[in-house]
């Protein structure tokens, strides 16, 4: 893979930039990190994602790949030498692909709606969201992480939301590691792998950015 | 290879491509018709997480979210492969697959059921959706390639029946030989296909579920209000 050449369309604060970051780096990919300001969508992007306008897109010897699951399905692909993130057992990969598509379908839809909401809405968004993490929680069951002894498909799908918590927390009023600790003790094990505390920025910062991006908007 | 049974209901798109794929691979199976309305408890047993079909159940294994099954159809019964062997060609497959299920279906279901002006609109975001399939289609005879049918034709199956009907029953037109000639020569070509066909529910179920489903999508438009 000596001539390989791939660059990531992203930005820092993105959860599904995050999970292609991860993938990468499990794969101990080299690769051009590019930063992709939000508000002014560069022409690079626009080439590179015409359809969806938006990061991240992998874009690998010239070719574009775009929607961050489906990038981390073909980095695992392509690179499948090393620190596979699939099962090998389609049964196995049928289940972390409902699971990684749960997550798209109900954890951050409901992130949006405690993001947007306010008063009964607000509430009932809470609770789902709850109720979804404790679904996960179910999933994950007594494993370290969902891929088993390594992290893996499921994993890098949900864990990039864990430095969103914060934000969501403060604007929802409400505390996840109360409502679920084990998924919170799951999430830090997560950070002491390299791969991940290196792809994800630090919550603090993730918040301090929320808060920008809701005034911005005219939400508080 | 085991017991393979279908849980699904005939009118549901997403539940006629898993027959498609298993028929196409010659898998025998089962089929377990669902009343939606009045979920069996096997239902409830196989899919708790979203209580939807289609749910393919092999060797009492359930497996849920039909692009899933596809790609575990696929990978359990390796003849007439489905998806292409290519990472880049797969990545293309499936990013097209779930743009047609989130976009261009999404969209041509609000194009069918408003009214007025959101009708309008959602007609017009509806059409430049499948601007971007007419183009991905460009040259070949099916989305798969040219001599047959794959992943992504299967995952585009809806458009030459379920929208068809959609069409007739929403008074709005989205799929016409002028605005989409190759993705119109390809609905063609797709429904000919006899197992394709085989597997269809009759257009006279489709069209008084689909006036059903319009005026439960406008009362309940009318009651958010």
């Amino acid at each position: 893979m000596a001539d390989d050449q791939a660059t990531l369309l992203d930005f820092w604060a993105s959860p599904f930039g995050m999970r292609v970051r991860i993938a990468l780096a499990e794969k101990d990919v080299k690769y051009e990190y590019s930063e992709q300001d939000m508000r002014t969508k560069s022409a690079l992007l626009l080439q590179m994602n015409p359809v969806h306008k938006k990061i991240p897109v992998l874009v690998h010897n010239g070719k574009p790949v775009c929607e961050s699951l489906i990038i981390v399905q073909y980095i695992d692909e392509v690179w499948k030498d090393k620190a596979p993130l699939l099962p090998s057992d389609p049964y196995q990969r049928a289940q972390s692909k409902f699971w990684a598509d749960f997550v798209d379908k109900k954890i951050h839809e409901l992130c949006r709606k405690i993001w947007a909401k306010k008063g009964e809405d607000l509430e009932a968004a809470k609770k789902d969201f709850i109720d979804c993490l404790k679904l996960l929680e179910g999933e994950l069951g007594d494993k370290p992480y969902f891929g088993g002894e390594t992290i893996g498909y499921v994993d890098i799908a949900f864990v990039p939301f864990y430095v969103w918590f914060h934000a969501y927390e403060t604007v929802g009023n409400f505390n996840v590691e109360a409502e679920c600790p084990k998924l919170i003790a799951y999430c830090k094990r997560c950070l002491q792998k390299e791969s991940v505390s290196k792809s994800l920025p630090d919550p603090q910062k993730v918040y301090n950015f929320a808060v920008k991006l809701r005034k911005r908007f005219g939400i508080d | 290879m085991g017991e393979v049974k279908v849980i699904g209901s005939s009118k549901s798109l997403f539940c006629t491509r898993v027959e498609w794929a298993l028929k196409l691979k010659g898998v025998a199976y089962e089929y377990l018709e669902e009343d939606l309305l009045n979920k069996s408890p096997l239902l409830l047993k196989y899919n708790p997480v979203h209580k939807k079909v289609p749910v393919l159940v092999h060797d009492d294994k359930p497996i849920a979210e039909s692009l899933a099954i596809l790609e575990y159809i696929d990978e359990t019964w390796k003849n007439n492969p489905l998806l292409p062997q290519d990472p880049y060609e797969r990545a293309m497959a499936r990013f097209w697959a779930k743009f047609a299920d989130e976009k261009c279906l999404m969209r041509a279901f609000e194009a069918f059921w408003k009214e007025g002006r959101e009708k309008e609109k959602a007609i017009e975001s509806a059409l430049e959706s499948f601007a971007f399939l007419e183009k991905q289609i460009q040259g070949r005879r099916f989305f798969s390639g040219d001599d047959k049918i794959g992943y992504l034709d299967l995952a585009m199956g809806w458009i030459p029946h379920w929208l068809n009907v959609m069409e007739e029953v929403g008074g709005m037109k989205l799929i016409d030989a002028e605005k989409f000639p190759i993705l119109h020569e390809w609905t063609q070509n797709f429904f000919e296909i006899p197992l394709i066909k085989e597997c269809l529910p009759p257009r006279d179920a489709l069209v008084n579920y689909f006036h059903f489903s319009m005026s439960y999508m406008r009362s309940m438009g009318a009651n958010k209000q």
